[in-house]
């Protein structure tokens, strides 16, 4: 019998190789990249130092920091917590992506650290966004990262497999966000609990490298363990550029792997989406949501940060202002970003719409830095996630950056 | 070696229409404004203090209290202060339909123990369900049987997934940092 791709990922990884690898066995596995955000940074190194005083990690080139919450920070108790992580890391000799490098889990597939078949851990709940490069990442609390900065391996129980494909072509207005929503619409928050999903199909297939990204970052909020999809020669070339490895692998399930649910669907004819308030999975068509008047509008997250992603918007209000006094905001995902956004212009473009540009990383979503919502504003969000509260008083629709750009242009949810 | 029999009061957690709350997420437990805290003694205050008609839970829950909830508990973020909120007002056990993949982690890897009973939402429907809020239950986390306690006498009303070796053997020590891999 063969294994699907997150059974291949850790087979390549077992501490004890002879270990029998099927879902819900238990299995210590190997780490290729251990990380931690300033969000729980702190909190992982008060761990350490609680439970193994005085203890090198595991191997401090495998090991990172990664500001991106507040970047830089705003509090003096993230501060404090930031200045922990710095201290900690030169002491130990780990190498600090700092408040200028951007989102964590992109900067670690940028650096060509997490590579297609690689296991890669941090504080970042979004963590499983490396199944875009068909790698395993897994979000962590601060008690898990500091096991396995210590330890470089740590437990887990083999999910069972559900294998999606997604036929049909893309059309624009249509993009990834809105393939994204769809899969959310057709499982919700909790259909793919606990399973690792593994995409295929035309739909899937074409998708470069920051579409990829997009739908594999909301493989949280589908409640699935990772969203993994296979590398091609594109995603395995990127690497082989930025990475120090020796050769990028492509990991392909077995044909005979055995999954517990195959699904196929098809976007053939697919409209722009949206997810409207409280939650990620409530989604609908943007055009039964054409009455909705628009107050602020937020580009960015590691969702959808990427540079195509901005540039998308940009292309839209190029040579045009935003309406009246809607707050239009762009984060870039890193610096990498921000520095072809400076370079291809399309920063200017978007400062004459009307924009704020902030710094690089998590701003639009973590700690509300750019990204807090009053009572009865409405908010178009590419982020992922639209929990009451979660960015303020008011009530945040997820959608792609087309729809956010259009909306910032109209006044109103739309796409055209 | 900890009890593995669990008992404690019920508190269910409803939405305003009296349904069992599914999907509560970690914003919704602790919310992010709290996050720099890293004192446990310190979150106590804030569980559920962004989860509508449970705002003032620190302040009715009791020790030993068993959390009754329904489908992903603990949804989203990877904060352990989401768990550590629990630990710190002494609550002695979650029972839900199913728990968040992270969230499921943090509690295991802190000795907090949580269980998953598919049957919860029935056994603790509003009118219809044989747990009503306040009654004292006790769960075998070991063998996953759970018990209604009224007038001294114990009924069996359902059955949850018993705790893996690895969250029993967590939960008997307290930590993951009392395992050195590679184990046997």
């Amino acid at each position: 019998m063969g294994y699907t791709m997150i059974e291949k990922i850790f087979k390549s990884h077992l501490v004890r190789p002879n270990d029998e690898v099927k879902p819900g066995n238990i299995v210590w596995i190997k780490l290729d990249v251990r990380s931690a955000r300033d969000f729980g940074g702190a909190n992982v190194v008060k761990n350490f130092n609680k439970y193994c005083k005085g203890d090198k990690v595991n191997d401090a080139s495998k090991t990172f920091f990664t500001f991106d919450c507040q970047a830089p920070a705003n509090t003096i108790p993230y501060a404090n917590n930031q200045q922990v992580c710095r201290e900690f890391a030169k002491s130990q000799g780990i190498k600090v992506y700092d408040v200028n490098a951007g989102i964590g889990s992109h900067v670690l597939i940028e650096q060509g650290l997490a590579v297609p078949g690689s296991t890669t851990v941090g504080t970042d709940s979004h963590l499983n966004i490396m199944g875009a490069v068909g790698a395993f990442g897994q979000g962590m609390g601060d008690i898990d990262i500091a096991y396995a900065m210590r330890h470089g391996a740590t437990w887990f129980e083999i999910p069972p497999s559900i294998k999606i494909t997604i036929n049909g072509k893309l059309k624009y207005p249509a993009g990834a966000k809105d393939l994204t929503l769809f899969v959310l619409k057709e499982f919700g928050s909790a259909g793919l609990l606990g399973a690792s999903v593994e995409f295929y199909g035309e739909a899937v297939e074409t998708l470069s490298l920051h579409e990829r990204i997009t739908l594999s970052s909301m493989a949280t909020e589908m409640g699935a363990i990772v969203g993994l999809i296979p590398a091609n020669d594109a995603v395995v070339d990127y690497f082989k550029q930025r990475s120090k490895a020796g050769t990028i692998d492509h990991v392909k399930t077995d044909g005979d792997a055995v999954y517990t649910k195959e699904y196929t669907l098809d976007i053939t004819g697919l409209k722009p989406l949206a997810a409207a308030p409280p939650s990620p999975d409530n989604v609908v068509e943007v055009d039964k949501l054409k009455e909705i008047k628009v107050d602020s509008v937020f580009i960015g997250s590691c969702t959808n940060g990427r540079f195509e992603d901005i540039k998308a918007a940009a292309d839209i209000v190029s040579g045009k202002k935003i309406k009246g006094n809607i707050m239009a905001k762009i984060v870039p995902a890193t610096g990498e970003v921000y520095q072809r956004m400076i370079e291809t212009g399309v920063l200017q473009t978007l400062f004459n719409a009307g924009f704020i540009i902030a710094s690089q990383g998590c701003g639009g979503c973590a700690s509300g830095q750019i990204g807090m919502t009053g009572k009865n504003e409405v908010q178009i969000s590419t982020s992922n996630r639209n929990f009451d509260g979660k960015q303020g008083d008011g009530k945040t629709y997820l959608t792609s950056p087309v729809v956010a750009a259009y909306s910032a242009l109209n006044g109103y949810i739309s796409y055209e | 070696m900890k009890d593995r029999i669990i008992r404690g009061r019920a508190v269910i957690l409803r939405d305003g229409d009296g349904n069992i709350y599914n999907n509560i997420d970690t914003d919704q437990i602790y919310h992010n404004n709290y996050l720099a805290i890293t004192d446990i003694s310190l979150m106590g205050q804030y569980a559920f203090g962004n989860l509508k008609g449970h705002e003032n839970f620190h302040k009715t829950a009791q020790k030993g209290d068993i959390i009754i909830a329904g489908r992903n508990f603990g949804a989203g973020s990877s904060r352990q202060q989401a768990v550590d909120c629990f630990t710190a007002l002494g609550i002695s056990l979650i029972l839900c339909e199913s728990i968040g993949a992270i969230y499921k982690r943090n509690a295991i890897n802190s000795g907090f123990p949580m269980i998953c009973c598919e049957d919860i939402l029935k056994l603790a429907a509003a009118k219809t369900g044989v747990i009503k809020d306040g009654d004292t239950i006790e769960v075998n986390i070991e063998t996953g049987a759970i018990q209604k306690i009224e007038n001294g006498k114990a009924t069996a009303i359902g059955k949850a997934a018993p705790f893996s070796n690895v969250q029993l053997d967590i939960y008997e020590t307290g930590s993951l940092f009392s395992f050195v891999p590679p184990l046997n």
